[in-house]
């Protein structure tokens, strides 16, 4: 068997690291997957270190080691399934270094998500479940549908705007206790708080929460601490933005 | 009737947050039939005991065994199963409760909301960590009972 190339070898465990990361993956599998990798393409010693905002991943002792940044990170299960498969079919020789590469090359542009359209429906069916599911009233549905969709689509599209997660946080959370506290004094719902929390639910970072305290048991520290700030901020920036309505 | 009603609700919410995760489509009805299971189990447990934080951790429990049993099945990683499910044992009302007895400055009210907001989300977390060391050990268990002549 030749010896892999070096560098082709670590980029391909960076890449695989990062995709995971920005996909929502527990620390441990991110680095469990880069160990992995290195460890079929016989970089043995390698040695990952992985945050919420970073990875540094040595291959050997002799050659440099890497860093890479992570950037922008949100919930996809596809692509942290894809990766999955990609290093189990290298871990088991099932595919090269250079097919493991490219298909990883492949999924970072070519990865597909729901259409926008059936996002805010399923954000849409969710809030109005949720009412229910929390013990609300049937009359209530329609307005928290109607809220649970729009806080949706503003989240989503003010995120894109302008970049800044909590600012679109707040907004939406602005809009689904607006449109909640303003549904109730027509005469249309009911119970403001029910509608208002089946709403909110899609917005809530439940996954960064649980995350958080997995990260902090199984003694990923700096992770741990760092996805419980965001969620902390997360909730936060919700939190004002529906406390800013009630509040008159 | 109650419990139907609310399963198929539960499993309405948990595949359509599903969606929002972009989760793989042959992973949609699986992961809502995992929340399903966790969400009847956590009511069943809540209507028993009354205590939010015995009934999060069964339910998060149920659903990281569940969803370590399709993972094994699907050969696909655990975490896409049992995401969309623990969504609705999150605790967001407590969490909202408690912003809202803020701004109306009963801060004793609030801080009780939050210790019960916290404890129940480290009672999830601890459901599904302990269900994956339970999984871990009884497969090596098997694993070297397997391998025993």
């Amino acid at each position: 068997m030749e010896t892999p190339d070096y560098e082709l070898a670590v980029e391909c465990c960076l890449l695989a690291g990062r995709l995971m990361m920005e996909s929502g993956a527990e620390t441990y599998r991110a680095e469990d997957t880069m160990d992995r990798m290195a460890n079929s393409q016989q970089l043995t010693e390698s040695q990952s270190f992985v945050t919420p905002t970073g990875i540094i991943f040595s291959g050997t002792k002799k050659k440099p080691t890497r860093l890479v940044r992570i950037n922008n990170r949100n919930t996809d299960l596809e692509r942290i399934a894809a990766v999955n498969a990609v290093s189990r079919k290298l871990a088991n020789a099932e595919i090269n270094l250079e097919e493991a590469y490219i298909e990883l090359v492949k999924i970072e542009t070519e990865h597909k998500v729901f259409p926008f359209w059936i996002q805010i429906i399923a954000a849409a069916f969710a809030s109005g479940a949720f009412l229910l599911m929390l013990g609300g009233e049937i009359m209530d549905v329609p307005t928290a549908i109607i809220a649970g969709g729009i806080g949706y689509a503003v989240a989503s599209m003010v995120e894109v705007k302008t970049r800044v997660k909590f600012f679109a946080e707040f907004l939406a959370a602005l809009f689904i206790a607006l449109i909640a506290t303003g549904s109730v004094s027509l005469g249309l719902g009911i119970e403001t708080d029910k509608i208002i929390i089946g709403s909110v639910m899609p917005l809530v970072p439940g996954l960064l929460i649980t995350n958080a305290v997995r990260d902090l048991m199984a003694g990923h520290f700096v992770s741990g601490l760092s996805k419980g700030a965001e969620a902390a901020l997360t909730s936060f920036a919700i939190g004002v933005g529906v406390a800013l309505v009630l509040s008159f | 009737m109650y419990y139907i009603v609310q399963g198929l609700l539960g499993f309405i919410a948990v595949s359509a947050f599903g969606i929002l995760f972009n989760a793989p489509k042959k992973a949609l009805i699986p992961s809502g039939l995992v929340g399903m299971t966790g969400w009847l189990i956590y009511i069943f447990i809540d209507e028993v005991s009354g205590n939010p934080i015995l009934s999060s951790f069964s339910g998060a429990f149920t659903i990281a065994f569940i969803a370590h049993l399709f993972s094994k099945s699907y050969k696909m990683p655990m975490i896409i199963f049992s995401v969309a499910g623990i969504i609705p044992l999150v605790p967001g009302g407590i969490a909202y409760n408690s912003m809202r007895n803020m701004v109306l400055s009963n801060y004793a009210v609030a801080m009780e909301n939050v210790v019960l907001a916290l404890m129940i989300s480290g009672s999830i977390a601890m459901g599904l960590v302990f269900a994956e060391i339970i999984t871990q050990l009884s497969s090596k268990v098997i694993g070297r009972l397997k391998t025993k002549p």
